[in-house]
């Protein structure tokens, strides 16, 4: 190892999410990820990471840590409920034509 | 921006065990049907390892490619060039960040990628270890090596992995002025005194060839061209990438009333492509072993602020771990 190996530390920062409402009105939605010091760190750096050029008008982080996501791999049974439920749709519902506005 | 036909560095990925067999096979058919990985997804060892050291790679080439622009920030010749050399720069290392990003979603740390980058057993594009000894030679980097990156880089925006795509289609999105601001500087001083005209023809003289080496060895020697289009990591080969840059570049130069530092270069009327001469690939093989003009300098030069950005790090993290302390108190 280098002799620039010494010096660094052992772990890196925590890594947060970034979500940006890019205008007033919508959603905020998730850009990335990077790490910080903070949650206030966090914050600047995705000024400077996601939004140099006009992308935003807020921010949210959350540390990564945080997320509980479903599992991939479980995705078919999870999701099967809605598979056989298409009278959830509008589409489903035959009528005839010379009815308006319905 | 800056890529370099990366798949082409470093080991061969390691073959997947028979038992992977079936789960290899079904990952292709996936990859065939134009799904895309994420991050949790199954995936074998080998597309794993490509593509941490593919966009690690490409992170690193990011970081390192700060430095032969920065060094004329100071001596930018007006405030607006001054500016926008500034923004350049700056994207570059969100560039980077982007990227890195994308690496740690597939299990590495950013501890270890800087590690790999300062000890200096990962590479780079090895054109960031060529000087930048004039002013054009700021616009000629805009010009043809974000030109050359913009031709390898836009293809990775349908790779089969999701992170790295959607990295690549932001960076994509905003790299596309750092190629029209270096033509502008080229075309300024190309219209300008008979000084700067020299100047131009000298950088381009100087980045032409690199440039048309950041595409990477011809497909008959790149090891991992296959396999990696087979993932649809790479969806064109080195050299039709490469041939496009030069289809595209030479009637700019032409343009600019420049001369492209090629006496073989000339236009192939049946094929309808402009043909160069033969690369000397010797040169590509000392830069990348470490022997370009500049290897050493990058790399002290990313220590030495690593270094110098030890005391920020260590302030930060002690105010971060007061922070829980302090709100404590107020409540």
């Amino acid at each position: 190892m280098s002799d620039a190996g010494a010096a660094r530390p052992a772990t890196d920062w925590p890594l947060f999410e970034v979500f940006i409402r890019s205008r007033s009105g919508l959603e905020h939605k998730h850009v990335g990820s990077l790490h910080a010091a903070d949650a206030r760190m966090a914050i600047e750096h995705a000024r400077d990471v996601y939004t140099r050029r006009q992308e935003g008008v807020s921010i949210w982080v959350m540390r990564s840590a945080d997320i509980i996501a479903s599992d991939p791999a479980e995705a078919d049974s999870l999701f099967e409920p809605a598979r056989d439920k298409v009278y959830r749709h509008p589409t489903f519902y035959a009528i005839p034509d010379e009815v308006k506005n319905l | 921006m800056y890529t370099q036909a990366l798949d082409s560095q470093g080991r061969e990925p390691v073959a997947a065990p028979a038992a992977e067999a079936a789960a290899s096979a079904a990952f292709q058919a996936r990859i065939d049907a134009e799904e895309k990985v994420e991050p949790k997804d199954w995936m074998p060892q080998a597309y794993r390892q490509t593509l941490i050291r593919q966009i690690s790679q490409h992170a690193h080439s990011e970081i390192v490619g700060m430095l032969p622009e920065g060094n004329w920030i100071t001596r930018a010749p007006t405030l607006r060039r001054k500016a926008v050399l500034i923004a350049k720069v700056q994207d570059e290392g969100g560039h980077g960040m982007y990227l890195y990003s994308a690496a740690e979603t597939l299990g590495i740390s950013r501890a270890q990628m800087v590690e790999q980058l300062l000890s200096g057993a990962a590479k780079y594009s090895s054109i960031f270890n060529y000087p930048t000894l004039t002013w054009a030679d700021v616009g000629a980097i805009g010009w043809l090596v974000d030109g050359a990156a913009i031709m390898n880089q836009i293809p990775i925006c349908r790779c089969s992995y999701g992170p790295y795509a959607r990295a690549m289609v932001r960076i994509c999105k905003e790299e596309s002025f750092h190629q029209r601001q270096g033509f502008e500087i080229m075309l300024t001083l190309a219209q300008g005194s008979e000084a700067q005209r020299v100047m131009a023809q000298d950088a381009l003289n100087r980045w032409w060839w690199p440039s048309i080496m950041m595409f990477g060895p011809p497909d008959a020697d790149s090891k991992h061209t296959t396999q990696s289009m087979r993932w649809k990591i790479k969806r064109f080969s080195n050299d039709e990438l490469r041939q496009k840059f030069i289809d595209i570049t030479v009637p700019q130069a032409q343009f600019l009333e420049l001369t492209i530092p090629d006496p073989q270069l000339r236009w192939d009327e049946a094929a309808q492509h402009f043909r160069i001469g033969p690369i000397d690939w010797s040169e590509f093989q000392a830069v990348l072993q470490g022997n370009g003009p500049c290897n050493r300098e990058r790399l002290e030069a990313r220590r030495a602020a690593h270094r110098a950005g030890e005391w920020v790090r260590e302030a930060a993290a002690a105010h971060a771990a007061k922070q829980p302390r302090r709100e404590g108190n107020q409540t």
